[in-house]
């Protein structure tokens, strides 16, 4: 319990522990430690900025994404909105080409039946002269010119 | 309980220094054992001693020189020796210090570095670089130290007998010798009045002295005066003594236990033959109780002495 000269040097072995942790130990330590601190800072740092980048980039690519899907939606809209003008389209000039068509066949069979009947018509009078001709170089025969008008009628 | 104890046997120690043999301080550690302190047993070491000679000798410092001039050898080898320990080892492992992933060795001394940096931090706003230094090595090397309490008591008189010196004193625990914490503080106290100068000035502090803290009317000087002067004095003393008694009572229990063990086996010895083994299994027990114990009182005790310097500096450099 008593004090004596010990306590001296007590704290002459204090102080040159302190020294050499002051002057040895914590420079050693302090400065990797700090370099160290900021280093993870920095890593701190950049891995927000690399979160924010990234949240960034996923909302644009949201957007982009929402406007190619309104786009799409509008082409297959106009798509749609277009085949069906087609087919409508396409529906209408066939009924006029079938119109048309119709009609040319009809006019054709009257042109035919036209020429037909000319032609009928020709062969009535070419027969009639012939008959005619015929008659007056012979005696008129009422029966034989019966004959003759029956076979005409016929052949008309 | 542990400063009676202490101031009993301060007593006896002072009796020793001189060469008297009295029982007092054997006779206060023993009532408190509840053993009495006439039974002479013989222990259970070879040399037949007295429980009052077994505290007697764990109670005696190994020292050179006579009065105030009385070197306790135990104590300077013990501290020197944990002192070169403690900055070996902080040596090798900030030896690695790099920017990168600290391990093993670094990672234990960065963590108590940081640790008593963030305390220095939290306390002295400053420049603390050398605070965070004077926590440091008062953390490490006070921790150092009060573990060379847990080593077993009668380890230094075995290495003693096993290299011929069969009564030589050897007190492993530095901060058990009032030398050894008193010595830390007053280094504390001029740190302190360092630190206050810094701050305001001689004339400042001096002047601090006589105006603080009832005011500056010369009446008031002489009062200004006593309380600083108590102020300043309780410092260093309530942190030397405060370390010193946790330490010297802790070691005092280990001594009171071991002897437990021993005197206790010696008066069941009668009992079917089982006393001294119960009487052993009881010390064991209350042994590595008080150790596991002890092991909270050796870190507390460093962190508080690491802490308190730093808040004094700290006060000291505010202005009144």
């Amino acid at each position: 319990m008593d004090i004596n000269a010990t306590f001296i040097g007590q704290i002459i072995v204090f102080l040159i522990l302190l020294w050499f942790i002051n002057r040895v130990v914590v420079p050693m330590l302090a400065k990797p430690i700090a370099a160290r601190q900021k280093k993870i800072a920095e890593g701190l740092a950049a891995a927000d900025r690399g979160q924010k980048d990234l949240d960034e980039a996923q909302a644009r690519a949201n957007d982009v994404i929402r406007e190619a899907r309104e786009r799409a939606n509008q082409i297959v809209d106009q798509a749609s909105r277009r085949s069906t003008e087609m087919v409508e389209s396409a529906k209408q000039t066939a009924s006029v080409e079938v119109e048309r068509l119709l009609a040319t066949g009809r006019q054709q069979i009257e042109l035919d039946a036209a020429r037909a009947r000319e032609e009928l018509r020709r062969d009535v009078a070419r027969l009639s002269v012939a008959t005619a001709s015929k008659l007056i170089g012979r005696e008129i025969d009422a029966a034989k010119h019966a004959d003759i008008l029956n076979q005409l009628a016929t052949e008309i | 309980m542990g400063t009676v104890i202490g101031g009993l046997c301060g007593g006896i120690d002072d009796g020793l220094g001189r060469g008297i043999a009295t029982g007092q301080c054997g006779k206060a550690a023993l009532s408190l054992a509840g053993v009495n302190q006439d039974t002479r047993i013989t222990m259970a070491s070879e040399h037949g001693q007295s429980p009052t000679d077994y505290i007697v000798h764990h109670m005696t410092h190994n020292s050179v020189g006579q009065g105030f001039w009385t070197w306790h050898v135990d104590t300077l080898v013990m501290s020197a020796v944990t002192a070169a320990f403690v900055a070996f080892l902080l040596w090798l492992g900030a030896r690695r210090a790099t920017t990168g992933v600290p391990t093993g060795l670094l990672g234990f001394v960065e963590f108590i570095y940081e640790f008593v940096d963030g305390k220095v931090g939290e306390i002295y706003h400053g420049n603390r670089s050398f605070l965070t230094a004077l926590g440091f090595t008062l953390f490490t090397w006070i921790i150092a130290m009060n573990t060379m309490d847990l080593l077993p008591l009668d380890l230094p008189s075995f290495v003693a007998a096993a290299a011929g010196h069969e009564h030589a004193f050897w007190r492993v625990l530095p901060t058990a010798d009032l030398n050894g914490t008193i010595a830390m503080a007053i280094v504390v106290l001029v740190l302190v009045i360092g630190y206050a100068i810094r701050a305001k000035g001689v004339g400042g502090y001096l002047h601090e002295w006589i105006a603080a803290p009832f005011g500056g009317h010369p009446v008031l000087w002489i009062p200004n005066l006593v309380l600083n002067a108590v102020e300043l004095l309780a410092k260093p003393v309530s942190l030397g003594m405060r370390l010193f008694g946790n330490m010297f009572a802790g070691e005092l229990l280990f001594m009171l236990i071991a002897l437990l063990g021993m005197v206790a086996g010696e008066h069941l010895s009668g009992l079917l033959g089982i006393g001294p083994a119960a009487a052993f299994f009881a010390q064991v027990l209350f042994g590595a109780g008080w150790a596991i114990f002890h092991i909270l009182i050796v870190l507390l005790q460093a962190y508080i002495f690491m802490v308190l310097p730093i808040v004094y500096i700290s006060m000291a450099e505010q202005h009144h």
